[in-house]
This record gives structure tokens, sequence and C-alpha cells, in this order.
């Protein structure tokens, strides 16, 4: 393939926010008839670099050129009519709409301003002839499967003379017989000369498909790499990258001794607790003052598997025993009876309440465990809120400021603080440090440890392994939504271990290949 | 450079301060149709006047404003409170009308216990639609809008009841320490509730619900109870409200009574500076706006505007006082006006968090 000309080039794309450089300099080429993967963690810029791409976002500098021409689209449609379409993740159609008209919305063929529906019906049938023969497009889309929405989405995409076809994690809510499908239509459009980028976090199924490989790293390029040259331990290192940052290094070995922790009942212990479709079956144990650190990439479950401790979603399977006696939890308000708190990764829509005060948000929980009838004094609540401000350092030190115009390091302060008060045996944090500056990253690490030092038993979900390894006891290597193996944090585990059992390499029990 | 021309903002600014700016205006003009207008005095020691006629009359709307601010701050809205106010005072009236002695105190307080009882189950049914089985609540409370009626029909047979009840009456006309007892009732309501949300954590459990119900969730809330509550505590401030209305009139009329109040209501809300996205409530400013629309429809009276244009007319006052209310119309007259200065509306703050969305 790398005989012929690239259909689109992308050379030098730099895009910046404001205070955040978003992409430095990125390159992207992609020949007719392949699969691009591009890859990178989160926040590395692979939506950004896809919006750039279809004319969502403009770009600062750099040069996009499509078919040899340079082009710049000004919006999703422009790149469209262009033949640059692209697929979110979330399938983005009208569920109550046919297929046939969610495959010519906007576009419906007309006759004196009214719709053809004969007409389109039977374009809608062509199109998707070449996908799957045997869908009605007269059914409504709702009533289909995701993957065959997905499906629809893709045929919708690929009408209009399509030379770029762009997937955004489209596997990520798929079933294992969906996700098959769903590549058989990739090769199908490949082989018509289509090229298509295929982000996802799946490796598996980059190994599958993709013909070559775009790595991303925190809005750098790190590469691109024909996919048989690059291992998957190797693209796993490219992705997450060498923490080098300048944290000052916390005391490892002192407080980080296994042996010691894990004595007595252990404050929370998981037995083959999984949900359908979210989590496989995992078993874990956290005693008190031990911090267990949760690896895996994005979407491996980790979250998944953090939200079913906390009653955020419930379990299907498996049981959940609080110092050794068994608990049945529905939901978070029996989580936190059983003293164990939850600061979610997304702040903003499952942390804060934006509009509410910085000391309203902190006492939230504290006051929903008392019930509204019984308030917390106010002269009790400003002197909590003072002391967690100032112990947290949190800026602006005014409590009354509505927390959504905080940064987001003292924005997760402010959640921390929330938990906190609330005094909980089990603290799970989950990616605690994510999208805070250096300097708050610091001070939260330095806050687990000390926290854990104090008897309080912390699950810490975080991308960073590094930062993982720093503070845990014991780390939990989560793949494909399953918790593959837990490894003792010792002298002889680094970065590099962990890396390879994530990648799927020595230390795992073969099998889970598809 | 202190002084007024840095405090005028702040008070321009204030979310109450045009809707108070539109109610004074209208006071004044309606002082210089008519200069008797601003008299207040005291017959028979009775507060008597245009002005405690007003507040008289928006007690009934400053109750069922009072429900709705808290629904509306949950995120949700309750169409139905209008027909809760029917089936109250038809309940009420019928078991008055009932009554061997219709002056019996006894007799009155059962009747009012019964149409309040009747009303608290309207309340937990519209709850219960929203909270536990998820219906929108547009739709859910409009069941109740179009059935509530019906059943007002209902219980007085598609009659008119008339009664003739010097308790009842008391409610609507009567008077307490020379102040009329409609504003006594209203203001004991408000008390309530202000003491209600702002004296225990229900007015920000309530908030918290309205701006991110998933989040409230997650800190422990148990955000349906909140929501169910809320339509609870609205159908009984309509209750109350219909006791009013049907006892000023001393008849209740299942198809008239509280007709449209559901609108007038949410348009006080609004005024007061409550979202309709929920989140933030201002029982002060849900007060300000049932009384500037009170003024507004008695204005158009007092002044002789065509009746048939009176709607019209209300409609555009109400629509200025939103215009010039929202941050959005007036960061565009800003801009129109100063090219110089000013602060710059949207911070690198806001900016960034859009971004990180």
């Amino acid at each position: 393939m790398s005989d012929t000309n690239p259909v689109l080039t992308m050379t030098a794309i730099s895009k910046f926010f404001p205070g955040v450089r978003a992409l430095d300099g990125v390159d992207l080429r992609l020949f007719p008839g392949e699969v691009h993967a591009l890859m990178g963690e989160n926040g590395a810029g692979k939506s950004t670099l896809i919006k750039v791409l279809t004319g969502v976002y403009g770009h600062d500098s750099g040069s996009i050129t499509l078919g040899g021409e340079t082009v710049s689209f000004s919006g999703p449609m422009q790149a469209t009519e262009a033949g640059v379409s692209t697929v979110y993740q979330e399938v983005n159609l009208c569920p109550n709409l046919s297929v046939a008209e969610n495959i010519f919305i906007g576009r419906q063929p007309r006759r004196l301003g009214a719709v053809r529906w004969r007409d389109m019906r039977r374009r809608a049938s062509a199109v998707l002839a070449r996908l799957n023969p045997d869908l009605d497009v007269g059914e409504l889309l709702g009533n289909q499967s995701l993957a065959v929405q997905q499906m629809v989405a893709i045929a919708r995409a690929v009408d209009v003379r399509a030379r770029v076809l762009i997937l955004d994690e489209p596997t990520s809510s798929l079933d294992t017989d969906e996700v098959k499908q769903l590549m058989r239509i990739m090769r199908q459009l490949r082989d018509e000369g289509i090229a298509i980028v295929f982000v996802t976090h799946f490796l598996d199924q980059v190994y599958e498909i993709a013909d070559r490989i775009t790595v991303l790293r925190n809005g750098r390029l790190v590469g691109e790499y024909p996919t048989a040259e690059l291992p998957q331990l190797a693209l796993v290192e490219k992705m997450i990258g060498k923490d080098l940052d300048a944290l000052e290094r916390l005391d490892e070995q002192a407080g980080r001794d296994l042996a010691a922790v894990e004595t007595g009942t252990p404050v929370v212990e998981a037995t083959g607790l999984g949900r359908s479709g979210s989590v496989e079956p995992f078993s874990l144990t956290i005693h008190r003052g031990e911090v267990v650190g949760m690896a895996g990439l994005l979407g491996s479950g980790r979250t998944e598997a953090a939200r079913l401790f906390f009653g955020a979603d419930r379990a299907d399977h498996g049981r959940l025993a609080v110092d050794g006696r068994p608990v049945t939890i529905r939901g978070p308000v029996a989580a936190i009876e059983h003293d164990i708190a939850f600061c979610s990764e997304n702040r903003r829509t499952e942390g804060l309440v934006g509009e509410l005060s910085v000391r309203e948000n902190i006492i939230l929980a504290l006051q929903a465990a008392r019930g509204w009838l019984r308030p917390v004094p106010r002269r009790r609540q400003d002197e909590l809120v003072r002391r967690y401000i100032d112990a947290l350092s949190i800026r602006p030190a005014d409590p009354e400021m509505p927390v959504r115009n905080l940064s987001g390091g003292n924005q997760q302060k402010v959640v921390l603080a929330r938990w906190l008060i609330t005094e909980p045996r089990l603290l799970i944090l989950d990616e605690p440090t994510r999208g805070i500056d250096v300097g708050a990253k610091a001070e939260i690490q330095r806050l687990v440890v000390q926290l854990s030092d104090g008897g309080m038993a912390v699950l810490f979900i975080s991308a960073e392994l590094e930062e993982v390894l720093r503070l845990s006891h014991k780390v939990a290597v989560m793949r494909d939504r399953q918790l593959v193996t837990e490894l003792a944090n010792d002298d002889d585990l680094d970065a590099d271990r962990v890396m390879r059992v994530i990648a799927g390499g020595a230390e795992q029990k073969d099998g889970t290949r598809q | 450079m202190s002084g007024w021309r840095t405090r005028l903002p702040a008070v321009t600014g204030h979310r109450l301060f045009w809707p108070v700016v539109v109610l004074v205006l209208l006071v004044a003009a309606n002082a210089i149709y008519r200069p008797s207008f601003l008299t207040v005095e005291i017959k028979n020691g009775h507060l008597y006047g245009s002005l405690v006629d007003i507040v008289r009359l928006s007690a009934p709307l400053i109750l069922v404003a009072l429900g709705m601010t808290l629904v509306i701050a949950t995120g949700g809205i309750d169409l139905s409170v209008g027909s809760v106010v029917a089936v109250s005072g038809a309940v009420a009236c019928l078991h008055i009308s009932r009554q061997p002695d219709q002056n019996s105190l006894g007799g009155v307080l059962v009747a009012l216990a019964m149409a309040f009882g009747v009303s608290l189950l309207l309340g937990l049914w519209n709850g219960t639609l929203v909270a536990v089985i998820g219906i929108q609540p547009i739709i859910a409370t409009l069941i109740l809008m179009v059935a509530g009626r019906g059943l007002a029909q209902l219980i007085t047979s598609g009659q008119i009841i008339t009664i003739n009840s010097d308790p009842y009456r008391m409610i609507g006309v009567g008077h307490v320490l020379t102040l009329p007892f409609a504003i006594v009732l209203a203001l004991a309501v408000t008390l309530l509730v202000a003491v209600l949300t702002r004296r225990t954590a229900l007015g920000m459990i309530v908030e918290a619900v309205g701006g991110n119900a998933e989040a409230s969730r997650l800190a422990g809330i148990r955000a349906r109870r909140i929501t169910l509550l809320a339509y609870v505590v609205s159908a009984a401030c309509a209750a109350v409200a219909g006791f009013m209305m049907t006892a000023n009139v001393s008849s209740a009329d299942g198809n008239a009574a509280g007709l449209w109040v559901e609108l007038d209501a949410i348009l006080a809300v609004v005024i007061g500076g409550t979202s309709l996205a929920g989140g933030r409530f201002y029982l002060g400013g849900t007060i300000v706006g049932a009384l500037l629309i009170q003024t507004l429809t008695t204005s158009v009276y007092a002044m002789n505007i065509d009746p048939q244009t009176a709607l019209l007319f209300k409609a555009m006052v109400v629509i200025a006082v939103c215009l010039v209310q929202a941050p959005a119309f007036r960061a565009k007259f800003r801009r129109r006006r100063a090219t110089t200065g000013g602060p710059t509306a949207p911070t690198g703050e806001q900016r960034k968090e859009q971004v990180a969305a």
C-alpha cells in the first residue's frame, strides 16, 4: 500500500485551547484501503485530532491535504461531502425514525420540496445490501441491536462517496459477536479502497484488523508503525510512556509493606463480584491501611469494578463482605452506611453540583447521611469546611464560591473533602489525579499515603503506572473487563512488568485472545 | 472610583432588580392614573386600600408559586396545581354544604382536613409518576391537570356548589388584627416553607438534586424521595390556595377555580430568578414575581384596558421582564452600548471547562 499516494495527510497539526496545547505538531497519513489505528491514552489528543480533521475545530498551524489538494473543512457536513465521514462512539442517530430515514436524514431525495419516500427506501436498501442484506429499512432504528445501529451509522457515512471513514470507539458497547460483524464490515470497506481510521482501547482488536498504528501521547506524535513491526508491549509502552515527571518520590518502601497490612479481616472483600456486560466476576480484598492500586488501559473495566463496591451500579454476580460480614449494597446510600466512599472519575458530571458553593459541596454527603431533617449546624459546617480547605489547600479559600469556578485540581480536592468528612473506612479514588496540575497531583498522592497510614483502606485507580506503583501495596491489573492478576508491590515490581501484564504478555494465563 | 459607580452594577445586576423596577413602575402608573391608588386607611379596624387588595388577591398565587418553586428547583414542573385548587375547593365546599349547620367551626375544619388530605394524595400521585415511574414531569402532571378538572366536576356533580359558611368565608375575606386573613395565611405558609427549606437541609438537597441528580445520588442523597416530596408540598400549597379562592366567592366551580393559575405560578417563579433547568431557587423572588403578576392583572382592570387586549398587554410586560433579566440578552445589549472597559463576560476558566468537556 505504500507504493500508492496517501489519500489524506495531516502535517504538523497544532491546536491550542486557552492554557492548553491539545495538539503539538501531529502528523497523520492515511492510505486508500487500509485500517489505521489511532492509539493513545485519555487526553492524548485523539479526539481533538479527529475533530480538527472533520472541521469541528479549526487548527492553529499545519495543513491537511485530501487527494492531493489542501483542504480545511468548516464543519462535519462539509467534511462528509468531501468524503471524510465519522461514526462516533455513541451512535448519534434518531432511534425514533426508520432505518431508511436515518441513512438519509438531512439529505432526503426530494421533488418539489416533498420527500420521495419510495426512492429513499429503495436507495437505503441498496446501500445496506452491501453491509447487511436482511435488514428491513422501514423498521424503527430503535428496535435494532446496537451493532445494527452502528452498521446503519456506517452505511450513512459511506453512502456519500466516502474516501475516509473514521470510527471513534465503535466497539466499546458491542459484545463479541457484534464486534466480529463490525470487523467483517470494516474489512469489506477496506477492500473497496476506503481508508479507515480506527480509534479503540481494545488492543486485541487493533492487532486483529489494523494495518498501521499511529500513537499519540500528551498531544504529541509518538510515531507511526506498521502493526506487524510493533509488538503489543511496545505499543503499550509508547502509549503510556515513562513517567518522568518532576514529582518528588514518596517514600515507596517504608509504608508499602504488603505483609504488614494484609492481616486480620479485610475491610472489604469481593468474591466473584461482577455485572453482566460491564465487568466479569472478580475477587479482591482490601485491608485496613492498605492501598490497592488498579491498573489497566481505559475501558478495561477499572471504573466498572470500582462502581460495584459503592453500589453506583448494582452487581448481579458474587458477594461483598464488610468486616467479614456479608452485605447487600443496593445503592450509594447503603455503601455509605458501611463507610465506603467513592470519588468518581467524572468530577463534573458525577461528582460536583457546579452551581452550589464549595461549602455545600463539601458537606453534601455528610448531610445526605444525616437526612434533611437534621441539618449540620452552620457553625459545624463552617468549621469542617474551613479545616478541609486548609488541610487540602483548596484555592481560592472561599467557602461560598460556586464550585464550578474552581480549577480541576481544586474541584478534585472538594470531592475528596466531601468524603473525608464522612470518615470512610474504604475510600475509592477513580483517577483522582487526571487533568490536574503537578502540584495538586503531588498533594493528593501525599494525602493517600497519609490516610492509609492512618488506617484507611484505599482503592486507587489510575492510568499512570508510576503513580499506582508509588502508592499501592498491591496492584490489581484489569484487561478487557477482567481482573487478570494481582501483583504484590515488592522490590521486583516495576512499570515494565505491569505493562507486560496489561498488554497480555507472559504473566497472563492464555486463552482470552480471540 | 469607589462609591456609586462600583456599587451600581451590584444593584442593577441583582436578579430581583428588574422585577422590582417594573413593579414600582406599575404602581406609579396606577397612582398617576388614579391618585387614590396609594391610599391605605383603617376602616372599622380593618386595613383597606388598593395596595392591600393587590396583596390579598396575590395570596393564592403566592401559595401556588411557592410549591411550584420547589418543584422547578428539582428540575421538574407541576402543571396540575390549577386542578388541585379546583379539587380541594370542591371537596371542602361539598362537605360544608352537607353540614346541617354550615357555620359550625368543627365542620369546616373537618372539611379542610379532608380536602387537604385528598390534595396530598394528588401530590403523591404526581410525585410517584415523576420520581418512581420516571415519566417526564410535564407529561406526568399534565395527566392530573386534565383529569383533575374531571375529578372536581365529579365531586360537584357538574354543579357549582354554593355555601353559606362564615368560618369558611373568613379564609378568603376575613380579617385578623386589621390584616386580611388571606395575607396572614400566605405569610404563614411562606414562613413555613422558608423554615422547611432553609432551616433544615431540604433546600440545599433540593438544589443539589436539581443541579446534578447523578452527583447527588452518588453522594448518598435519596433523590427520588426528595423529588416526590416536592410534588407533595406543591399540591399542599395548591390546596390552601383552593380554600382561599373558593372562600372568596363562597362557591366551588370545578371548571373555573384555579384555571390557568399554573401558568401564572410558573411565570412568578421564573421572574423570581429560579431557573427552569432546576438548581438554585429563590422563595423571595417568587413572591416578588407573584406580586408583580397580580399587580399587572389588577392594573389592567383598574385602567380600563379593553379586556380583549388585556392578556396581550400582560404578556408583553412579562416578556419584557424576562428578556431584561436574561443574562444573554443583557450581554448583547451591553456589548452594543459599551465598547470600552466593562468586565469581559466569559472567563478563561469557563472556556477551559468547556474544552475539558
